[in-house]
């Protein structure tokens, strides 16, 4: 699958990644852009490869051919179990990461991610006390820390109720305003339709599909059933898709 | 790294009850081992019951009155003596298990004595519940039978050695409270020789005196060498030690170096283990080595807090227990730390590479436990206490874990100058190396 290229300078491009375990091939020929500001989403049944890809994206493993534009550095992980220390304060997790990155100011970085993720007044909280929704807050807050062009979020919704995500993907909604690219894997095909601006569909490591929710309806022959342009069922239009496709 | 440190230290300080344990249960534990084997056991507690009649007990051994009583001080050396007023009693004090065993001198016993006809027996009785306890209280009546017996002996010996000199050089025997003067053998070959020089003109008389005097002389002679005969009838044989390897260590200061070892390898091994399997139940290890920390600062950070925290709680405890209790070489504290120190290093990689193998705190302890204790009581199997081969196991097994080679740096540090310090030193820097290498492999699938 060529890259979707927008006239600016992508924020992220990739070609041809792959990866093997063993006899097994986790990803097959991975190639894909994304602009800046852009939210894509990474949705496929179980085993696709979708956290494998992220992984490679965050440089926690090399890939085994491919190129990715970005240094792992530049790009901020967000994975999906939260990756906090329970017994450190939220305002201690965020300054031992600030520390870590060596930002130069990482008093100010942390106050900055309190503020933007709306958690001043939990910043002396033990983040093992906190609700699931506060420690995805806190997950999140660290991988912004180094204010990255590309934010890649594993599930980030997994573990939240409706008003937790609701909460999270309008925060979601402020970093892209600002012109980060967020790239995010879910199982739910509907909070892709919703959150996304394009889709990569992946299934058995490979890329079936990469493009916007209507695209993808079209590709299996569906149309617009309403005057806004909303399809009917997406999700029965995404099972369709693989099962053409034989997956 | 420096911020992987001081985050760890947080997190310690933030888990009071586990640190209290962590440092508290290693130290009892050490400590309890340690003076387990410098302590013998406590004195057994065993009944008397005297029947001998109270104007009998003074008896009359060759002519000196010897009281049974004398040798009371002697017992108690040994075992804690409770008097029971009748047979009965001293029976069911050990059918309640109140003591051990119980001792009855029968009443015609100092008449035996005097006699010197016939053999004194003395009644003995103990609980034979199990075997164990068995022989523990007959290798107590015994050994104590055999002093009782041998002071006994002493004494006859001593008497039997007074009446030959009187023999030997004349004297005078106190008899039934009579003074009989006696003439000696010396005197008496004097004396007939005496008067073979007078008796020139009668060769018969003269032959028979000459036989009197070769007889005194044959008899003199001989006796001469019988007293030195009966005072080593008492000891015939005994026995000079040599140690050949190794140095006379004091108990007590070879009870510190167990002690402190142990507190070493739990502390070591426990906090190691833990801090980097946390890391991973944390989630937080896929974030860290993406380009914060290389996986190998990681382990050295880990390694190093454990290590830095197991020595330090090691040496405290060392320098409280030679100010309180055992006699120290404070002097000697600059190497106290350098063995310490290589012991705690090497425990710790140890302890990464179980945590790193484990993935999970609770696993991680579990092993630690299940590796260590066995591994500790192996090493302190003493040469001799097994056979040859399965002593050349042991050894194995023990030269692949920190303990054997850290108690013998510890031990040298306490008791010598150092002199073998360099061989454990080395040895302890080769299995730092392997653990912490061990480690950096497993963590790739961590």
């Amino acid at each position: 699958m060529a890259p979707v290229t927008t006239g600016a300078a992508p924020a992220l491009a990739v070609s041809g990644l792959a990866k093997r375990y063993g006899a097994r091939v986790a990803l097959r020929d991975v190639s894909f852009a994304a602009a800046p500001g852009e939210r894509v989403a990474i949705i496929g049944p179980n085993g696709a490869g979708k956290t494998t890809l992220l992984s490679i994206l965050a440089g926690i493993q090399p890939p085994d051919a491919g190129r990715i534009t970005r240094a792992p550095h530049e790009i901020g992980w967000v994975p999906q179990q939260a990756a906090v220390y329970g017994r450190l304060t939220v305002a201690e997790n965020l300054r031992l990461f600030a520390r870590l990155q060596r930002l130069p100011d990482p008093d100010a970085a942390v106050a900055r991610m309190l503020e933007q993720t709306g958690l001043q007044d939990r910043a002396d909280d033990l983040v093992g006390a906190l609700s699931g929704g506060n420690r995805q807050r806190v997950n999140i807050a660290i991988g912004l820390l180094p204010s990255p062009p590309v934010l890649l979020l594993d599930e980030p919704s997994a573990s939240l109720d409706p008003r937790q995500r609701a909460r999270m993907w309008a925060f979601v909604g402020d970093l892209v305003a600002d012109g980060t690219t967020v790239v995010f894997s879910t199982h739910d095909v509907q909070e892709a339709e919703r959150c996304a601006d394009r889709l990569l569909v992946l299934a058995d490591g490979e890329l079936l599909f990469t493009g916007t929710p209507r695209e993808l309806e079209a590709a299996v022959g569906w149309g617009a059933a309403d005057g806004d342009g909303r399809g009917g069922d997406f999700e029965a239009a995404f099972v369709r898709f693989l099962h053409e496709r034989g997956h | 790294m420096r911020w992987l440190l001081l985050k760890d230290l947080r997190i310690l300080r933030r888990s009071p009850l586990l640190v209290a344990l962590l440092v508290l249960y290693p130290i009892v534990l050490a400590l309890l081992i340690g003076f387990a084997l410098s302590r013998g056991p406590d004195k057994p507690r065993i009944a008397i019951y005297n029947a001998i009649p109270a104007g009998e007990r003074t008896v009359d051994v060759a002519g000196e009155a010897v009281n049974a009583d004398e040798y009371l001080p002697q017992l108690r050396r040994s075992v804690r003596l409770t008097f029971a007023d009748s047979r009965a009693e001293a029976l069911r004090l050990v059918r309640e298990g109140k003591v051990l065993a119980a001792i009855v001198l029968p009443g015609d016993l100092a008449r035996q004595l005097a006699s010197g006809r016939s053999q004194p027996t003395l009644e003995i009785a103990y609980n034979g519940e199990d075997a164990a306890k068995q022989a523990y209280v007959e290798s107590v009546i015994e050994a104590n039978l055999a002093d009782a017996n041998a002071a006994l002996s002493r004494r006859y010996q001593r008497i039997t050695a007074d009446y030959i000199d009187l023999l030997l050089e004349g004297g005078e025997l106190s008899f039934l409270g009579r003074e009989i003067p006696i003439l000696g053998l010396r005197n008496a070959e004097r004396i007939v020789r005496g008067a073979i020089a007078a008796l020139d003109d009668d060769p018969g008389t003269r032959a028979a005196l000459e036989q009197v005097a070769r007889f005194a002389r044959m008899a003199i002679d001989n006796l001469d060498v019988s007293t030195q005969v009966l005072r080593s009838v008492g000891t015939p044989i005994r026995a000079r030690t040599t140690i050949i390897d190794g140095r006379k260590t004091p108990l007590d200061a070879y009870a510190v170096a167990v002690a402190a070892t142990i507190s070493l390898m739990f502390l070591a091994l426990l906090l190691a283990s833990g801090l980097l399997s946390l890391e991973r139940e944390e989630h937080t290890f896929a974030r860290l080595v993406r380009g914060l920390v290389s996986p190998l600062g990681l382990l050295v950070a880990k390694l190093g807090l454990a290590a830095l925290c197991a020595v330090a709680t090691t040496v405290a405890m060392v320098v409280g227990l030679a100010v309180a209790f055992v006699e120290l070489d404070l002097a000697r504290f600059p190497l106290w730390l350098a063995a310490l120190a290589a012991g705690g290093v090497a425990f710790a990689a140890l302890g990464v590479a179980l945590g790193a193998v484990a993935r999970e705190v609770r696993a991680a302890s579990l092993l630690a436990f299940v590796l260590a204790l066995p591994v500790a009581f192996l090493a302190l199997v003493p040469s001799g206490a097994v056979s040859a081969g399965l002593y050349d196991v042991v050894s194995v097994v023990s030269a692949a874990f920190p303990f054997k080679p850290t108690l013998r740096a510890v031990d040298t540090v306490l008791t010598d100058n150092g002199r073998a310090l360099l061989l454990p030193l080395a040895h302890l820097a080769a299995l730092a190396v392997a653990y912490a290498s061990l480690a950096r492999l497993a963590l790739r699938r961590f």
